[in-house]
């Protein structure tokens, strides 16, 4: 376990564009341009990085395009929450002496499509044989097919879904780099165009380009560098299973709760003491299962909760407060852009910043409830 | 009907009696000898005891609408809107499939009705198991 505190997130880059779309960088160099970025605020060169982690390009390809010659490489790619796992085994490695500076880099082409690898096809893989033939036609179609039963076994009504939407609208709309910032009813929902019901575009994520980077070195060095210093008070990750349809539960997600109770426990704090929290959401019923699997609420409870106005702005849980991947920015692999606004609102730089927030927690998921990653962070070192 | 032609899958060596089977119009799958309990996708071993012997069986080809979504947004060759639907079958397991010869609406589509297996052939490797609203509920 790494001592709460330990270390420190001292460098961060993000690109996300009103428009959605940075046409003129390939994948690859997303990750670069936000690499560099990082380094200038921190005032690092490649040479003093020692550690390279990513997801959406290799290791190998980042290290080489920046002239980076790492002692430590993470690979790890599970989807959207790679990132979270990146901070996680980057805060291990930084604390046992693997390497003292890890660079965490995220760059996709989402909608320009410029230089982005191609998901590998195949007719044998699990998901060929037991999913594919029927018929879903990527995340919308996937990702959604469990909540029917979340809906049945708790009441839970699409209005209820709606609103979870319209109280991240009123977040983006704060917020200069969001891509869809109009004020939306309920009912503006429940009128958008059927996608797979009960989801209708308004509850789906943006598809977009971007990307962002990270630096992680030990606390102790944190206090060398321009930035405020985010520590790392805990973190966890898990995966469950790559067929969605085989989730052992379907109104819940055995890999958030695994993850959301090892970041908890390591950090040796309470769901009370958070100040702000960030659930990875590509479509509206991710918020509602987060709020649950991580304990901020009972079971069943989530959509209420929301509905009440707890996590608005002003509430006492505001959540996704840059717009969410349903109103600010989606290239594929959100969990960056949650990390991105976590560490915004713990220097107190976030366009709806959160007065006073002191804890605040990232939670991913990767693939269709395949996996997932939780940081728990802070600008105060315990 | 949809065309699967485009989507069909390919067995491998471990999933092959489960397609063989259902060219056969038999859903074969596998339990753990000693509980008696099944589990799905087809594996050499049961991941609750991956020591334990493992059998296949055929199974009775009834279950339960357990979830499903209707999309709107179909692959070439289907016709939307569409169920993508998980069935939990009478021996415990789930998988994902269609469920057809009903209208593809919330009002027809009642979680927990009870459905069965219709094997449908696409071409001489690969026959689908879909299901369709139970005769006589």
């Amino acid at each position: 376990m790494v001592k709460p505190g330990s270390v420190a997130i001292v460098g961060a880059s993000e690109m996300v564009s009103p428009l959605g779309v940075f046409p003129e960088l390939s994948q690859l160099g997303l990750h670069a341009e936000n690499a560099i970025r990082a380094m200038k605020e921190t005032g690092l060169k490649p040479s003093e990085i020692d550690g390279v982690a990513c997801a959406g390009a290799s290791p190998t390809e980042v290290a080489y395009y920046l002239g980076i010659t790492p002692k430590y490489v993470d690979g790890t790619s599970v989807g959207g929450c790679s990132f979270m796992i990146h901070v996680r085994h980057a805060a291990a490695a930084i604390e046992s002496g693997l390497c003292t500076t890890v660079l965490i880099t995220h760059g996709e082409s989402g909608k320009s499509g410029i230089g982005r690898g191609g998901f590998p096809g195949g007719r044998q893989g699990l998901n060929a044989q037991f999913e594919q033939w029927a018929g879903p036609t990527g995340a919308p179609t996937m990702f959604t097919v469990p909540v029917m039963r979340y809906m049945n076994t708790y009441g839970v009504t699409e209005e209820q879904l709606a609103m979870v939407a319209v109280v991240q609208r009123e977040y983006a709309a704060r917020n200069p780099n969001a891509m869809m910032k109009e004020p939306m009813t309920v009912e503006d929902v429940l009128n958008s165009r059927m996608i797979a019901y009960p989801f209708r575009l308004f509850m789906c994520c943006l598809v977009t380009d971007g990307g962002g980077a990270l630096i992680l070195t030990s606390a102790d060095r944190a206090k060398d560098f321009p930035t405020k210093p985010v520590y790392i008070l805990g973190t966890g990750e898990s995966v469950e299973t790559p067929l969605v349809s085989q989730m052992e539960d379907f109104t819940s997600s055995r890999a958030f709760s695994v993850a959301g109770t090892t970041a908890f426990a390591e950090a040796g704090i309470s769901r009370d003491d958070v100040d702000h929290l960030m659930i990875y959401d590509a479509f509206a019923h991710l918020p509602l299962y987060g709020l649950e699997d991580l304990g901020f609420v009972g079971r069943g409870e989530a959509a209420r909760f929301i509905w009440d106005g707890n996590t608005r702005p002003g509430g006492k849980l505001p959540l996704n407060t840059n717009g969410g991947g349903l109103s600010y920015t989606h290239s594929g692999m959100y969990g960056m852009y949650a990390l991105q606004e976590s560490v915004r609102q713990m220097r107190g730089t976030a366009p709806a910043q959160v007065a006073g927030a002191k804890i605040s927690v990232a939670h991913g998921v990767g693939g269709m409830f395949a996996a997932s990653g939780t940081i728990i962070m802070s600008n105060e070192r315990p | 009907m949809h065309d699967y032609s485009r989507m069909v899958p390919q067995a491998t060596p471990e999933t092959k009696p489960y397609w063989d089977g259902l060219k056969e119009g038999k859903l074969m799958i596998q339990r753990n000898k000693a509980t008696g309990q099944a589990y799905f996708p087809p594996r050499p071993f049961d991941p609750r005891d991956p020591f334990a012997e493992v059998e296949w069986f055929q199974a009775s080809g009834r279950g339960t609408l357990a979830t499903y979504v209707i999309s709107h947004r179909p692959p070439p060759g289907y016709e939307a809107p569409f169920s993508i639907a998980v069935v939990e079958l009478e021996e415990g397991v789930k998988m994902m499939t269609n469920i057809i010869d009903c209208p593809q609406t919330p009002e027809v589509l009642q979680l927990d009705m009870p459905v069965e297996l219709v094997c449908h052939k696409v071409n001489d490797e690969i026959t689908l198991p879909l299901w369709r609203p139970a005769k006589g509920g």
